[in-house]
């Protein structure tokens, strides 16, 4: 289990980023990813794989200024 | 015309000394000068903010009327022109840096590593998100405002400030896109109301939204 945005996501632990990023509606170049405290650089979205426990926040910009 | 010292007394009559010297010590950097821009650097300018680094690459045009803070005589000209000539108008003792340049992750964190706090105000979701990764990974002393969702005219009260983390804070109602509702003046003022408050906010040593 490993939470998003404060939901807990069960059965999923050991994906990689990109993957849950993907299959989740989240566009990669519209989006900042901390996992428990710390921003995860884009070029590593596709090597991190997703631990037990990890806290994961995704903001997803939308467009307007 | 004012001196500086009558400009200074009346901020300090209305914020106190305290409030005032923190605020006007504190210099602000603003990624892009479109609608939320535009107003930030109006109010802190207005607050008695010690200095401001305006970056935009872009020249005001007729579409930018409907919520930019720009006139028909500015038409053609850079916005940060336009935009420093008005402030100079309003508080002519700030300190204005102006900057005409695309911002990317090559040069993000050379424009904006030096300053405590950014405030994001592009237009463009993607821009938005490179800013944000970029200052976030490569800018350690770096406090980062950004919006997301302001078009429209739902309700203004959708429109909330929130604190991801130490360094970043995020304005908007985070759903409603320019892609596909129309911008319009109210909300994007309440948005930019609300990352020009959080930056007062840090300076004056409150870091909740």
């Amino acid at each position: 289990m490993f939470i998003v945005n404060g939901k807990e996501i069960e059965n999923s632990d050991g994906i990689l980023l990109e993957k849950y990023i993907n299959e989740n509606g989240f566009k990669k170049e519209r989006i900042a990813v901390e996992i428990n405290g710390v921003i995860i650089k884009k070029s590593d979205y596709s090597n991190y794989v997703i631990n037990k426990g990890d806290n994961i926040i995704i903001v997803s910009f939308v467009g307007g200024g | 015309m004012i001196t500086e010292d009558e400009f200074y007394s009346n901020l300090i009559k209305r914020h106190t000394k305290e409030v005032h010297n923190k605020i006007n010590s504190n210099k602000i950097a603003i990624a892009g000068i479109g609608g939320l821009g535009s107003y930030i650097a109006v109010s802190l300018a207005r607050a008695g903010i010690g200095g401001l680094l305006l970056v935009d690459f872009d020249k005001v045009d007729i579409s930018n009327l409907n919520r930019q803070h720009y006139s028909i005589k500015h038409i053609g000209k850079y916005k940060t022109e336009a935009l420093k000539e008005q402030i100079k108008e309003i508080n002519p003792f700030t300190d204005i840096k102006t900057l005409n340049k695309k911002v990317t992750s090559y040069n993000a964190a050379d424009i904006f590593g030096q300053y405590k706090i950014v405030i994001e105000a592009f237009d463009i979701a993607e821009q938005k998100a490179m800013l944000v990764n970029t200052l976030l990974s490569q800018c350690k002393n770096t406090k980062i405002i950004s919006a997301s969702g302001m078009a429209g005219y739902k309700s203004a009260n959708d429109i909330i400030t929130k604190k991801i983390n130490n360094r970043f804070y995020i304005s908007g109602d985070f759903v409603t896109e320019s892609d596909n509702t129309p911008l319009m003046p109210p909300r994007v003022m309440v948005c930019a109301g609300h990352e020009a408050n959080m930056a007062l906010r840090i300076i004056l040593d409150e870091t909740n939204p």
